[in-house]
């Protein structure tokens, strides 16, 4: 059994039945789930973590499941790698890479469609759907062909095909929906109100989010059980942001952890789609939507649901927040790939250049202990670094390949 | 009747107009707030509108061609 107590409206605060809800009836308020921290100090331990499973379930004490059998892939207990020739360039001592690429659908999303898969079986549901540009469709039917679910995933009709098989060979229901961005997400919205099924990021919202969390709990843990000073984070929704620092938040909460949690949040968002960033910048308190043109598809969320909470968390952390030019995110792949031999997708390129941007604006300290996070895998977005492709071609002789070797001719592009 | 639950955000020229006002007027829809946050450079207001639907979406576009921009209340909902 979980120790969920009610979801909870994060605005007014009215409590309701733990269901399929992701919106308070009174102020239309987003839900989150409540849990009795009490209990969990009393049932959880470092040590019993320590002997779990090394998948997010290792944290279920902190997860709203009731289940034992969860629908897991294995997601999450993804490295934490300390990053010393990339700390090198970006003049930091103390740099650490959580890298979430290598989930078994090569995205952080794992771990949240996890959760809300196993919460829709608990409830009954046997259809799990979506709408997405790619990371979220193909976790959610990785998930429903493990969980022996249906599923439905709704793509704009104008996404790369490359996108699609990574979701298709699983064998979901794929509608591509023709028309612009705001009409597909209105209709996405309409049709989670009409059918019956375990939309993950509209009715089992509360629960789906929670999955986000278990990446501050690896962290911590995987630092031995210290709190980083800084989390860089990429902001789409801005859910990832708030929710690592409030796994850091319940780790004090059940006695895992002393507090208070020292650790400052930052956004990174491309400036092609970062509502979140401007906000913060301009000090305000509300988030102004803006119609996404980004390369970086992953974070393209133009009216992110939790980006007010993110700007909020921020704030309360001391942290910033830090928009990246466009060209800037293909510099920060490459960046990462060159000196530690990870290829993440556009979403990482924004962190690292995120980064870079933020310590040269001198809000990260060289030995401070810093963790940046990377969500998603480069295979995805391969279209916006082809021009590292430029192998030398030569005929097959000694001459040719020393010629080429040497950066003389002849070589044959 | 149907009922749409909705996010108006109101850019800094239309802070001060009385739209949703006007909404009810032109159209047979009942706009019912339940959460605003108006200041002066802009604006959002989450409200539940009902009407036959033809209508709600009239009204919709509508208040849209005046420069106000309508969500779903969960924000967006297509994630990458």
């Amino acid at each position: 059994m979980s120790f969920v107590t009610a979801l909870r409206c994060r605005e007014c605060a009215r409590e309701y039945p733990v269901e399929a809800l992701n919106v308070c009836d009174f102020c239309f308020g987003p839900l989150e789930v409540a849990y009795d921290y009490h209990a969990v100090a009393r049932a959880t331990s470092r040590r019993r973590i320590e002997d779990g499973p090394l998948t997010i379930w290792r944290y279920k004490d902190l997860l709203p499941v009731d289940d034992d059998n969860a629908v897991d892939i294995h997601a999450g207990y993804t490295p934490l790698m300390k990053a010393n020739n990339l700390g090198k360039v970006l003049g930091l001592d103390n740099l650490y890479l959580k890298n979430d690429s290598v989930n078994p659908s090569f995205s952080f999303k794992d771990r949240v469609v996890s959760v809300a898969a196993t919460k829709a079986l608990e409830f009954g549901f046997d259809t799990l759907s979506c709408a997405s540009t790619g990371n979220l469709a193909c976790s959610v039917a990785a998930h429903a062909a493990r969980a022996g679910m249906k599923s439905v995933v709704f793509i704009p009709s104008n996404l790369e095909a490359g996108k699609v098989i990574g979701a298709a060979i699983y064998g979901p229901t794929i509608m591509a929906i023709d028309g612009g961005y705001d009409e597909v997400n209105r209709l996405c919205s309409e049709i989670a109100d009409s059918y019956h099924w375990a939309f993950v990021n509209i009715n089992m919202r509360p629960f789906y989010a929670e999955g986000s969390k278990t990446l501050g709990l690896e962290v911590a843990e995987q630092l031995g059980w210290r709190f980083p000073a800084h989390c860089v984070v990429p902001v789409a929704s801005g859910a990832l942001l708030s929710k690592i620092r409030k796994g850091f938040g319940e780790m004090v909460d059940v006695g895992l952890m002393e507090g208070p949690v020292p650790t400052r949040m930052y956004a990174a968002q491309a400036v092609g789609c970062s509502p979140v960033v401007d906000a913060f910048n301009a000090g305000e308190e509300m988030v102004m939507p803006v119609r996404p043109n980004s390369i970086a598809k992953s974070l393209a969320i133009g009216n992110p649901a939790d980006g007010i909470y993110a700007i909020q968390t921020m704030k309360q952390s001391g942290g910033a927040a830090h928009g990246v030019q466009e060209e800037e995110v293909a510099e920060g792949m490459k960046l990462l790939a060159e000196t530690e031999g990870i290829f993440t997708e556009t979403a990482g390129g924004v962190v690292i250049s995120a980064l870079k941007n933020l310590v040269k604006r001198g809000l990260i300290g060289k030995d401070e202990l810093t963790v940046a996070f990377i969500t998603g895998n480069g295979l995805k977005t391969q279209e916006v670094i082809s021009d590292v492709a430029q192998p030398l071609t030569i005929k097959p002789t000694m001459k040719d390949f020393e010629a080429a070797l040497n950066g003389q001719t002849p070589v044959r592009r | 009747m149907d009922k749409q639950r909705v996010k108006f955000t109101f850019p800094t020229a239309l802070v001060t107009q009385p739209i949703i006002y006007n909404l009810g007027k032109k159209y047979d829809v009942v706009t019912n707030i339940r959460r605003a946050d108006v200041r002066d450079e802009m604006g959002w207001v989450i409200l539940e509108l009902e009407g036959s639907l033809d209508e709600i979406n009239r009204g919709v576009a509508w208040v849209s061609s005046l420069g106000v921009r309508v969500d779903p209340i969960a924000g967006d909902v297509v994630e990458g």
